[in-house]
């Protein structure tokens, strides 16, 4: 029991730690002194120094204040397409799971579409297909990932609409729309936030892949994966240009699944679907 | 004139397995009525047909003399305003994600400005809300639990306080005692013949325990594979001319 606790503890400390250096991140806009997109070849790839704290990249740029800037536009667009994502999945399948027949099969089967390929290759077809840039791109993400959510909704909906509560709700006089806001939805918040707490972390190593083969973010915005991407050339004299994107990528999504973790306890997840 | 009144009812499953075969009974205005059969026979099933949760193939359900008109859930709106139930297995008849008070709200949101109370009086939530627990004998505290927070015979008073919190004419009763302890059920059996008395409500109290139906109604009804065998006052039990499963049913008992 104690080691149970202690446990808990500590994932709940770093789990704070690591919020509070992202909120930071993300609101260092208002202390920062330095332009993300000025170009000043005269201190192109300039080492670390007390004016540039991480240096600066091959067209003179702050690595810091870029790397900052970017936390706010990968997770930002993170953050973004998850919330598109979840709104069109869940009622999608509320209303499947809760209806079932004719309108649960249809669903059922553009479902099986989307999952029959990897998410990768769909993002990369679409934002092929779309053309390059930041906004094709998030439309791939949630047409790829709101199959999850719908999915999840509905198997939750179909176990829940047989018990005797609903039946009760339903003598009460209850019609279906509001069964599912009043009885079915408090079911599903803990699923669908676990699910999106660890979907966060897939969905920015998404965006900056794609980003770093040149689908995504288009330069000169410092999303980490175009960083990442445009460090490449210098891997051999400077490095540090790549380790600095590619640490942060790993705090984020390191980040997501622990805040995954911390809601499943939360929300006692795992227990439920064993009792 | 009855208050309910079931004639001819038969349902049977898409396999041709009949569950009912020409069911008929009435319940008279303040009546608890048993109904007794062993599991499977069919009597959930009625339960639920006369719940309007399922569908039945012919006949018909009459209240206060009007047929049921069952074209949508809307037109049933002025039926399940009178006719309230109290499940089986309370742990699953509350939503485990809802505060007590919230599950108690369900029928009076829905019904409250289409009838009037004789018993209870609204003035607010939490006050109307703790009448109804004081009538089931809980705290009101509990108001603010939930379901796992409390023993399944505080729950099925829950579920009892819910079904009577919009004053219906008849309450089903599905084997509301069997899934508690034998000091839970005698519990709430006194309970529920209490509020019959002071609600004058009727009774569909359907079991599998015919020392707990006899204590609890004034006739009672026999069911055997989907038809009622038998139909007696309560007196008669031990009566000459009852059916052999009746008799069947009472050597077990003793």
């Amino acid at each position: 029991m104690e080691l149970v606790i202690k446990k808990k503890t500590k994932r709940r400390w770093l789990f704070m730690v690591m919020a509070t250096v992202l909120a930071v991140a993300a609101y260092a806009f208002l202390i920062l002194k330095h332009d993300p997109a000025l170009v000043n070849l005269g201190e192109r790839l300039w080492p670390a120094s007390l004016e540039h704290p991480l240096g600066t990249d091959h067209l003179g740029r702050d690595v810091l204040t870029r790397l900052l800037l970017g936390a706010q536009l990968t997770v930002g667009y993170g953050l973004l397409s998850l919330f598109a994502a979840v709104i069109i999945g869940v009622p999608f399948g509320v209303i499947a799971g809760f209806k079932g027949g004719l309108i649960d099969r249809i669903f059922m089967r553009i479902a099986d579409a989307f999952l029959a390929f990897p998410d990768t290759i769909v993002a990369i077809v679409l934002s092929g297909l779309l053309g390059p840039g930041i906004e094709n791109l998030l439309l791939a993400i949630v047409l790829v990932k709101w199959v999850n959510y719908a999915r999840l909704v509905r198997s939750t909906v179909i176990t829940e609409r047989g018990k005797d509560y609903v039946t009760a709700a339903k003598i009460n006089g209850l019609r279906s729309f509001a069964i599912m806001r009043k009885h079915l939805f408090p079911h599903l918040i803990g699923n669908v936030l676990v699910l999106a707490s660890l979907d966060l972390g897939k969905i920015i190593l998404l965006i900056s892949s794609l980003s770093y083969i040149g689908l995504g973010a288009q330069p000169p915005a410092p999303e980490w994966g175009a960083m990442l991407n445009d460090a490449r050339p210098y891997f051999q004299s400077h490095m540090m240009l790549m380790i600095y994107p590619g640490l942060a990528i790993v705090f984020v999504v390191l980040l997501s699944n622990i805040l995954g973790d911390y809601l499943r306890d939360a929300f006692d997840v795992k227990k439920e679907v064993e009792s | 004139m009855s208050l309910l009144d079931v004639r001819n009812v038969h349902k049977s499953y898409e396999t041709g397995v009949e569950i009912l075969r020409n069911v008929n009974l009435s319940i008279e205005r303040k009546e608890c009525l048993g109904l007794v059969g062993e599991s499977g026979c069919g009597k959930s099933t009625l339960a639920r047909i006369i719940l309007q949760i399922e569908s039945f193939d012919q006949g018909c359900i009459l209240f206060e003399g009007t047929a049921l008109q069952n074209k949508n859930e809307r037109s049933l709106n002025p039926y399940r305003k009178n006719i309230q139930a109290v499940l089986q297995n309370p742990a699953a008849a509350l939503n485990p994600k809802l505060k007590i008070k919230n599950s108690l709200m369900d029928p009076y949101q829905q019904f409250g400005s289409e009838i009037t109370l004789k018993h209870f009086t609204y003035t607010s939530e939490a006050n109307f809300i703790g009448q109804l627990l004081e009538t089931v004998e809980l705290p009101k505290s509990f108001a603010e639990r939930y379901p796992h927070e409390l023993s399944g015979g505080q729950k099925q008073r829950v579920t009892i306080a819910r079904a009577i919190s919009i004053e219906p004419a008849l309450i089903i009763l599905d084997e509301p005692a069997s899934s508690l302890d034998v000091l839970s059920q005698a519990a709430v059996l006194k309970l529920l013949g209490g509020l019959r008395k002071t609600l004058d409500i009727s009774y569909l109290f359907i079991s599998h325990d015919l020392s707990a139906v006899q204590q609890m109604s004034q006739r009672i009804l026999v069911m055997k594979e989907g038809e009622i065998v038998d139909s007696f006052e309560k007196e008669l039990l031990f009566g000459e001319d009852r059916h052999p499963y009746t008799k069947e049913l009472i050597s077990l008992f003793e």
